[in-house]
């Protein structure tokens, strides 16, 4: 048995099984997001952000856009994984890896990219539609595809660290619901932190989604609230303690011990 | 070779639960052994440690002779296990399933597919391979199980309770289809309620109760020890008081007007039997075994 092709092979194999899931069931993964953005994009951006103006040189509708985009992007990936990895634990299913020679970083990485897998669909499903309605260009392909794997990295992550810990279905959603949300709303999706008044704008630079949507517009727009090294050092900083509570988790025989 | 040797085995789960004491099994290659015991025993504990589900607290496993403490990914990849609960995504087809499973173990799925329909026609199950999980009947999802378990082509192939639930005449069929496993040299350990399935099936086995092993060898060896088995005579015309007390050596116990049940000692013979039933009068129309003796020796075991 060689342990590499070993490891490349199941980790293939859990792959095409999380395309197949995302795929088969695609009226709830992929559709929802797609609703939600395109709900807000019509409501805040079309609608009420006809009568904002411009920001930063940009129509509303374009100044909102890649938050949007991030936002789905972030939700998509923590939705995947904390789900997947807590139903096949409820079904057992979970058992069908771990009784096979798959090293524990190999199941750990094969949930996480599914959920980047999804993400990234989610964002290049949502990139299409609203080049229905404005034109989208990119001022830097690296911030753009930086800023996306890392974000759907880091919430795949997120979704991991959740699911290990949830011993039952409602506290799948209380991350999501209780610091995911708030952070993505307060983390300037649809306002510039330059339009909030100074105690708001200082109370914003604790918010680390800011940094995040900050750097993804970036990568569309070209233009920030903060300098662009600091949201790569903030997202870079994120995925690592993220990937070390993971590692700290096992070490303690969690997550994949029945 | 050794295929299995359990050495003082104990797990602790949190809690403290002991759930396995100092457990200590051998198990050769190319034997099909039987673990047995009553539910809670430890049975499904000893299995999850082996294929790695659950960590020991205490003590060692070696399989072919490598410590699953040192080497329990290549360990793993020799043993196929088919637990006692579904545990397959229902709403995934057969054909994923299977081929899924073999890429866990490395198996390219080019060479999976190939595999897939090996299996999948020799356990009655390839005209349903895109057929979704959950509309299976329960003996096919038993069938799907042993299917999964064999895509990787184990060297031991550990089946917890595989047949619970499953019709007469299908268990049968398992068992043959195991037993031909088992001639090719695929190692099988078997826990059953069924003891009959056991002693079919098995030469060798345990007896496991509150994480004790109470009892283990030959099978044959182990029930030869029973000093009584228990009768249930059916007899042409009705049973008298004077019927029963004829064969009180038998210690008889009345069923209904026609049946009665006797126990058959090492003391006498079935043919006492019929010899005292010829001369009182007694004409016995069939006779059969209550339940068979590894069935009375585990109750036995179990009871004391």
């Amino acid at each position: 048995m060689n342990f590499f092709r070993t490891q490349y092979v199941a980790y293939v194999t859990m792959m095409r099984r999380e395309y197949i899931r995302i795929v088969r069931i695609w009226a709830q993964t992929l559709l929802p997001p797609l609703i939600t953005t395109g709900l807000y994009f019509l409501i805040f951006g079309k609608l009420i952000g006809s009568q904002v103006g411009g920001i930063a040189g940009f129509s509303y509708m374009q100044y909102i856009a890649p938050g949007l985009i991030l936002m789905s992007l972030a939700t998509a990936a923590f939705t995947n994984v904390v789900f997947s990895f807590y139903f096949s634990k409820f079904q057992r299913s979970l058992e069908e890896v771990l009784v096979a020679p798959v090293h524990p970083f190999t199941i750990v990485l094969g949930f996480v990219s599914g959920g980047v897998m999804r993400a990234l669909l989610v964002t290049l499903l949502s990139i299409l539609m609203m080049l229905f309605f404005i034109p989208l260009s990119v001022a830097s392909v690296s911030a753009v595809l930086f800023f996306s794997l890392g974000t759907a990295l880091l919430f795949s992550l997120g979704g991991m660290i959740n699911a290990i810990y949830a011993n039952k279905i409602d506290s799948l959603s209380i991350f999501s619901t209780f610091i995911l949300t708030p952070l993505t709303y307060f983390g300037g999706v649809f306002y510039s932190l330059a339009l909030l008044p100074e105690l708001w704008q200082k109370l914003s630079y604790l918010n680390p989604v800011m940094y995040l949507i900050n750097g993804f517009r970036y990568g569309f727009l070209g233009v920030s609230d903060v300098s662009i090294w600091v949201c790569v050092s903030v997202l870079s900083g994120l995925i690592i303690v993220a990937v070390l509570w993971l590692l700290m988790l096992f070490k303690q025989g969690r997550g994949l011990k029945i | 070779m050794n295929a299995i040797e359990i050495k003082n085995l104990t797990k602790v789960f949190p809690g403290g639960k002991r759930a396995i004491d100092d457990v200590t099994l051998t198990i050769k290659e190319g034997e099909f052994f039987a673990l047995l015991g009553p539910n809670g025993a430890g049975k499904t504990t000893t299995i999850n440690v082996l294929t790695g589900l659950v960590p020991k607290t205490e003590g060692e496993v070696l399989v072919f002779g490598e410590s699953i403490s040192k080497n329990h990914t290549y360990i793993k990849s020799l043993i196929g296990i088919v637990p006692q609960e579904f545990n397959f995504g229902i709403f995934e087809t057969l054909i994923d399933i299977v081929v899924t499973q073999a890429g866990f173990y490395g198996v390219k799925r080019k060479d999976a597919l190939i595999r897939a329909e090996e299996v999948l026609k020799k356990l009655s199950l390839w005209e349903k391979r895109n057929d979704q999980a959950r509309t299976l009947s329960g003996g096919m999802k038993r069938r799907l199980m042993i299917a999964r378990a064999l895509m990787h082509d184990p060297k031991i192939l550990i089946l917890d309770e595989p047949t619970a639930g499953v019709d007469v005449e299908l268990r049968r069929d398992m068992w043959v289809f195991l037993e031909e496993l088992n001639k090719k040299g695929v190692t099988i350990l078997l826990t059953t309620h069924y003891l009959e399935e056991a002693e079919q099936l098995c030469k060798n086995m345990a007896v496991i109760q509150l994480g004790k092993v109470i009892a283990e060898g030959a099978i044959k060896e182990l029930v030869s020890g029973q000093e009584t088995q228990l009768f249930v005579v059916d007899i042409i015309g009705t049973i008298s008081d004077d019927n029963l007390k004829a064969l009180e050596i038998f210690l008889p116990k009345k069923v209904d007007d026609n049946t009665f049940e006797i126990l058959i000692s090492t003391a006498h013979s079935l043919t006492d039997f019929f010899d005292i039933c010829k001369v009182s009068g007694i004409r016995p129309m069939s006779i059969r075994p209550k339940s068979n003796r590894l069935e009375e020796f585990f109750i036995t075991l179990t009871q004391k």
